[in-house]
């Protein structure tokens, strides 16, 4: 069924080609929905006074004067929201032994980060529920704050959760093969400590939601600015109390995401507890320092990371200690030890070594919580990977490219298991590799770069291979407990005028899924694209699916469409078989035309059909009951994941004198399997890319000793902005899965996954000649100073 | 009666009668002295194109044109633009002064979630306005306080470039 999917060169063919997004031109014009600009009748507004202390006993909390400021309508504390709301705990249970202490939208004794929410405000505008928040006092008592992985690791330093014995949420161990034995025996070892700054998510619209509770009808709408609306649903109606049926998610568009607004944030809850006191509905939308104290964070992981190789620079074994600090609870419903994970079982992905062995270590800390940010654990793998191989490189004495050619596994190897217990279907490394060689012109790039050098320009070249994790089964959350789909559904129908209508599970953020679906739908019925509509986001409308998360978007949603529609064709054709008195595998859908299969000749339109089946059901044959709309829904089988790859390589200059880094050029050979739009598949790559960048260069979340975010603006804390940023250069392979007729796999993450890999090889590339060396994101350029020991 | 304590309402009556041309037409209102233009404009004026990233400056979110200017909206209060002529990302798309820049965005698909879109379409209808060719820097350099999470910033300035070439080949883009 391959040959239908690629060949771009018959009508509707959208598969694979660069068709824009039909939802785009309205907000082009202005025309968004975002949960920002809503307003609803007699809706309220609710703001939140925060914690001044990281760690602190809440003594007393006086809110008589905000009670009585004209316009407010509700003063809230932990108590009055722990009557209605259940309290919840970010533990899955295929992480054996994690802790996480159980959670409610307010506290009720303890705060455990500077920023988290007290006390909410519901008032007629944002602005007098601010004004009543400087009129509520709270007494709190200072306790010691756990700011750093080495005093929460600390024996006998102060315990964030009482009750338990010390601030570990999670241990893992993995240990396959001999790896003492391979390092005993190495020609050559390398070794290294990396550390990974926390950083954030930064959608340019903050979290924004509206609750609305409708106490007559017993039902609860939530309009929320997320990617997983089913699994909101799930989540209000288990902790209100609220049959599910009667619970409703509204995802309309939304400004950004990432992975930073499918979590479980503490004042979402309370605002929909919020609208369930009030009977009225409630918004709110963070502000920017709001966000910054209260999204999620990601990585801030230490890493001690070995690599043994024999005498030509073959990879023998690795051995990895990874520390991930991430705030006082695990995230819920996902946790916040995903991340750790992924990075201990994503090292060495590329490579051909049997002797693997790593711990993981995930312990809590007075910060906000960390948990799943584009690209999950793979920038930290992958730099720690990249990094040592060069450094292995350095050592033997092998190119970087050279030493990944020896060491990659051959891509007709697989399918393949990794040390670190992944099953890989089928890789491209070698393939990418090559390619990425042409791309960058790497050997004009190293004359260039040893020209200048002589002139006291110091450029740095760097690559760096990743592997990335889509199309995740139940293996990722569903085992665990977890209520987070890994199936897509779809409903199709044909409508009376013959254009078809696709509900489907899966979410838009902008990537195109939309447009992807619509592609797909149009392609596999034969109609023009503008015949068909995709609509999303809805629980009362789209059937239940996992959405979109984790790269799956266009793997499973794409491949429940498709069957969908071939499900839909086939009862088209049943009809219209009937109605021609031909056989069903004689006719075919062409640009909305029933034709003879054989000549292409048209029938009929597809319209024609509809009306008769809508309207004049009395001239089919008797006993016929045409069925115009079909359900279908499609869950990933065959291998855990749908692992991707692909490799990297920049171009950059740093001034040593100054220790700015000015990015050249950036590259990327990616395999994502079957591209179904090259251009939103570009896309993904160019923003990805430069989210990572953003981390490896400026992105840090900083905080004082006692626990205070002191960067928490967008003045302070540096995101890429347009002058930094370069060109990048994009090419393809394209190593279809087997395991879907699609055969689609993500690619929302490659960017992010390797981009601070290259550029920490780059970096330390052009400052080799000064025998210095960087191990830390983000690469600062006092780092850069500190280890050119000019600072 | 019901004996209601008239000096409650002092505070919360406090607005002040602000006049502007907004998208063409004139519009009064009366707004906090505190208000925000933009807040004004999303929530009196119910112009939700123009959006809010960071309310300080750093962001571009909030552009729009104030006569004849690409002005941050959320650096200014609504009291401070009295008397403005104002245009908006919903005016200027309605007038059709943008559309070549709007068609050739859609068409390289230099939006994801289009929060960021309506500012840079106001930053990049200004840079056309002042440079007739810029270069790729020039235009980088225009965006410089345009903040965009999704894109990766390349296909902006592409459509941008393509847009400047067009125009200064006298056809337009679309
Ligand atoms: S909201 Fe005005 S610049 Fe960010
Ligand atoms: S398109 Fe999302 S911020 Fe620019």
């Amino acid at each position: 069924m391959s040959a239908p999917l690629t060949s771009l060169d018959r009508p509707n063919s959208y598969i694979g080609r660069s068709v824009p997004r039909p939802n785009a031109k309205r907000l082009l014009a202005g025309r968004g929905r975002y949960i920002s600009d809503l307003r609803l009748p007699r809706m309220l507004y609710a703001a939140f006074l925060r914690s001044p202390h990281a760690h602190a006993k809440i003594v007393s909390i006086n809110t008589d004067e905000a009670r009585a400021l004209e316009g407010v309508h509700l003063v809230a504390i932990g108590a009055d929201l722990a009557k209605i709301c259940a309290p919840w705990t970010g533990t899955l249970d295929h992480f054996k032994g994690m802790t996480s202490a159980p959670q409610l939208p307010l506290p009720l004794d303890r705060v455990v980060w500077a920023g988290q929410a007290v006390v909410a405000v519901v008032a007629e505008s944002r602005a007098i529920a601010e004004d009543a928040l400087e009129l509520i006092e709270v007494d709190y008592e200072d306790l010691l704050a756990v700011v750093d992985i080495d005093s929460a690791r600390d024996a006998g330093g102060p315990v964030i959760n009482p009750g338990s014995a010390n601030n570990t949420c999670f241990r893992a161990q993995l240990d396959n093969g001999t790896v003492d034995d391979a390092f005993a025996h190495a020609a050559h070892v390398v070794e290294e400590e990396f550390s990974f700054g926390r950083h954030t998510a930064v959608t340019l619209e903050p979290r924004a939601i509206v609750a609305d509770y409708d106490p007559a009808a017993g039902a609860l709408t939530v309009h929320h600015a997320t990617q997983t609306p089913y699994q909101f649903q799930d989540l209000y109606s288990r902790h209100y109390g609220i049959p599910e049926a009667r619970v409703r998610v509204i995802a309309t568009d939304i400004g950004g995401s990432f992975g930073m607004k499918l979590h479980v944030y503490h004042e979402d809850m309370a605002v929909v507890g919020l609208s369930i006191l009030l009977g009225r509905p409630v918004k709110y939308v963070a502000d920017r320092i709001e966000s910054f104290v209260s999204d999620i964070h990601a990585r801030d992981h230490r890493v001690r990371a070995r690599m043994a190789l024999d005498a030509k620079g073959e990879i023998l074994a690795m051995d990895v200690l990874d520390l991930t600090a991430i705030g006082a609870f695990s995230t819920y419903p996902r946790t916040s030890v995903v991340e750790g994970n992924q990075v201990i079982r994503l090292m060495g992905a590329p490579y051909r070594f049997k002797n693997y062995r790593a711990s993981l270590e995930v312990i809590f800390q007075n910060k906000v919580q960390t948990s799943q940010y584009r690209a999950v654990g793979h920038p930290i793998a992958c730099a720690v990977t990249e990094r040592l191989v060069d450094m292995a490189a350095a050592k033997v004495g092998l190119d970087p490219f050279a030493i990944r050619a020896q060491n990659f596994i051959a891509d007709d190897a697989y399918p393949q298991t990794s040390p670190t217990g992944y099953r890989f279907e089928a890789l491209s490394h070698q393939a990418s590799l090559k390619r990425l060689h042409e791309l960058m012109n790497y050997d004009g790039l190293r004359a260039e770069q040893a020209d200048l050098r002589k002139r006291g320009v110091y450029r740095g070249i760097g690559i760096a291979a990743f592997v990335e994790i889509t199309n995740p089964s139940p293996a990722f959350y569903g085992v665990g407990g977890a209520r987070i789909s890994s199936q897509d559904g779809a409903i199709l129908s044909l409508t009376p005028s013959g254009e078809v209508r696709c509900l489907i599970s899966v979410t838009e953020q902008g990537q195109g899924t939309e447009a992807i679906i619509n592609q797909i739908v149009a392609d596999q019925l034969g109609l023009g694209q503008e015949h068909v509509k995709v609509i999303t986001g809805d629980t009362e409308v789209t059937p239940h699916g996992g959405a979109t998360w984790a790269c799956r978007g266009a793997g499973i949603g794409g491949e429940t469409a498709l069957q969908a529609t071939r499900l839909l064709k086939r009862n088209i054709l049943e009809i219209a078989a009937l109605i021609l008195q031909e056989q069903p595998s004689a006719l075919d859908i062409i640009d909305g035309e029933l034709v003879d299969a054989g000549t292409r000749n048209q029938r009929m339109p597809i319209s024609e059909i509809a009306r008769i089946a809508y309207f004049r059901s009395d001239t089919l044959p008797p006993g016929t009951q045409a069925q115009l709309t079909v359900s279908h829904h499609f869950a990933p089988q065959g291998y855990p994941f749908a692992f991707t790859n692909g490799i990297q390589g920049c171009s950059l200059e740093v001034d040593v004198e100054t220790g700015f880094i000015k990015m050249l050029k950036h590259f990327i050979v990616e395999d994502c399997g079957r591209v179904i739009n090259p251009m939103l598949v570009d896309e993904q790559l160019r923003g990805g890319i430069v989210q990572g960048l953003g981390a490896a260069l400026f992105e840090e979340c900083r905080y004082s000793e006692t626990g205070q975010l002191v960067n928490g603006s967008l003045a302070d804390y540096l995101v890429p902005m347009p002058t930094e940023m370069p060109d990048i250069v994009i090419a393809h392979v394209e190593t279809p899965t087997a395991d879907t007729v699609l055969g689609a796999k993500g690619v929302g993450e490659a960017g992010t996954a390797a981009a601070s890999a290259c550029v920490l090889n780059a970096v330390n590339d052009a400052i080799a000649p000064f025998d210095a060396t960087i191990n830390s994101i983000p690469i600062t350029p006092v780092k850069v100073l500190k280890a050119l020991k000019r600072f | 009666m019901s004996g209601f304590d008239e000096t409650l309402l002092d505070d919360a009556d406090e607005t002040v009668r602000v006049r502007f041309i907004v998208n063409g037409r004139k519009v009064a209102c009366e707004v906090a002295p505190r208000e925000t233009l933009v807040d004004c404009l999303r929530n009196t004026l119910e112009l939700t194109g123009t959006h809010a990233g960071c309310e300080m400056g750093a962001c571009g979110a909030c552009l729009v044109q104030l006569d004849g200017r690409a002005v941050h909206s959320c650096l200014m209060f609504a009291v401070q633009a009295d008397g403005a002529a104002i245009n908006t990302i919903e005016g200027l798309t309605e007038s059709g002064v943008i559309a070549d820049l709007q068609a050739e965005f859609h068409r390289r698909n230099a939006l994801q979630c289009g929060f960021c879109t309506p500012g840079m379409l106001v930053n990049a209808h200004e840079l056309l306005l002042q440079v007739a060719q810029p270069s790729r820097e020039e235009i980088r350099d225009a965006l410089s306080g345009n903040y965009c999470r999704c894109t990766g910033y390349e296909a902006i300035v592409d459509a941008i470039d393509a847009v400047a070439k067009a125009r200064s080949e006298g056809g337009g883009a679309t």
